[in-house]
């Protein structure tokens, strides 16, 4: 059974990361040229001559995009399937456990925010010709570290109201497993180091554009992958018992 | 004659909600973290903080999809 939910939490992921790349390809492209023609209006930027093009925009946005996308969504659908299989009969309301698409959906829901949005509240996404090239290893694990906090945070969370459920109601436990994260997430956010490379005259409404639509891509992927993969789940589990 | 064919997927039985072995699910989770890992790496991280092949030509590639998911690209 965990083989078959695998193989559709992959699916699904690509599913998801192609309908997460066309909405990329609408609403965030045009910032990504526009960052672009400013950085090489700016010229020589540091280490990466604009002479030596190895692929052009029209394969970066196109296949590019599409491969990083759909390799990221197969990735992480993959384990939300895990994580599901986990869920799936052990987690409920009032003693019921919840059925296979809310809970699917809820998952999805909950690991947009630990994955994506609660990182890139400290990190956000930047667009080309932000960022110092000498720096690149050390904001990657400065993002990384964020990342793998919110998902031990998460962990934690879940900790939490296991350990509240037995004394208080089901609501509070929820309530007190939330606030949990938050703490640590917030403590998190202040103790890791700040990044701000953003150029002093690089244009604040551009910059506000490409973050909203990178988080909205996000926000595709994972509610897409949160109904598809429940549907696909529940007519497996389903097929399996009846 | 009658054939019984009965397609009633999308009705969720009450049997849907049964609970998994942890035994069972911890094998796969395994293989679906080591496939994710390298997935991952080379969507995020190949030929920018680390680099296992010479050259631009992955960074390049997945370029666009590395800024728009929020890893440090260059």
């Amino acid at each position: 059974m965990v083989g078959h939910l695998l193989w559709r939490g992959m699916l699904a992921g690509f599913l998801a990361a192609c309908l997460a790349a066309l909405f990329a390809l609408a609403f965030a492209e045009p910032q990504v040229d526009l960052s672009i023609a400013r950085e090489t209006a700016h010229a020589a930027h540091a280490g990466m001559p604009a002479g030596e093009e190895i692929f052009s925009r029209a394969t970066q946005k196109g296949a590019g995009l599409f491969t990083a996308m759909a390799l990221y969504g197969a990735a992480v659908g993959g384990i939300f399937a895990l994580i599901f299989a986990y869920a799936h009969g052990r987690v409920g309301r009032r003693g019921e456990p919840l059925e296979s698409r809310p809970l699917a959906l809820m998952l999805a829901a909950m690991a947009f925010v630990v994955v994506a949005l609660v990182p890139a509240l400290k990190y956000p996404p930047t667009p080309p010709a932000v960022g110092l090239h000498e720096t690149v290893a050390f904001r990657t694990v400065a993002f990384f570290g964020m990342t793998g906090l919110s998902l031990l945070a998460a962990v934690a969370g879940g900790w939490i109201r296991r350990r509240l459920l037995p004394r208080v109601d089901e609501f509070d436990a929820l309530v007190g497993g939330m606030l949990g994260y938050a703490v640590i997430v917030a403590a998190g956010q202040m103790l890791l180091p700040a990044i701000d490379e953003v150029p002093a005259d690089f244009p604040a409404t551009l910059l506000w554009r490409f973050r909203l639509a990178a988080l909205g891509s996000q926000s595709v992927l994972w509610l897409a992958l949160g109904l598809i993969f429940g549907w696909l789940a529940a007519r497996r589990l389903h097929m399996h018992r009846a | 004659m009658a054939t019984r064919t009965t397609f009633n997927d999308v009705i969720l039985a009450p049997g849907d909600t049964g609970a998994i072995p942890l035994a069972e699910i911890v094998p796969w989770a395994l293989l679906a973290l080591l496939l994710a890992t390298i997935c991952l790496y080379f969507v995020s991280t190949e030929q920018g903080a680390v680099s296992l092949f010479d050259g631009m030509a992955v960074h390049e590639f997945v370029h666009d999809g590395r800024h728009l998911l929020g890893f440090p690209c260059h």
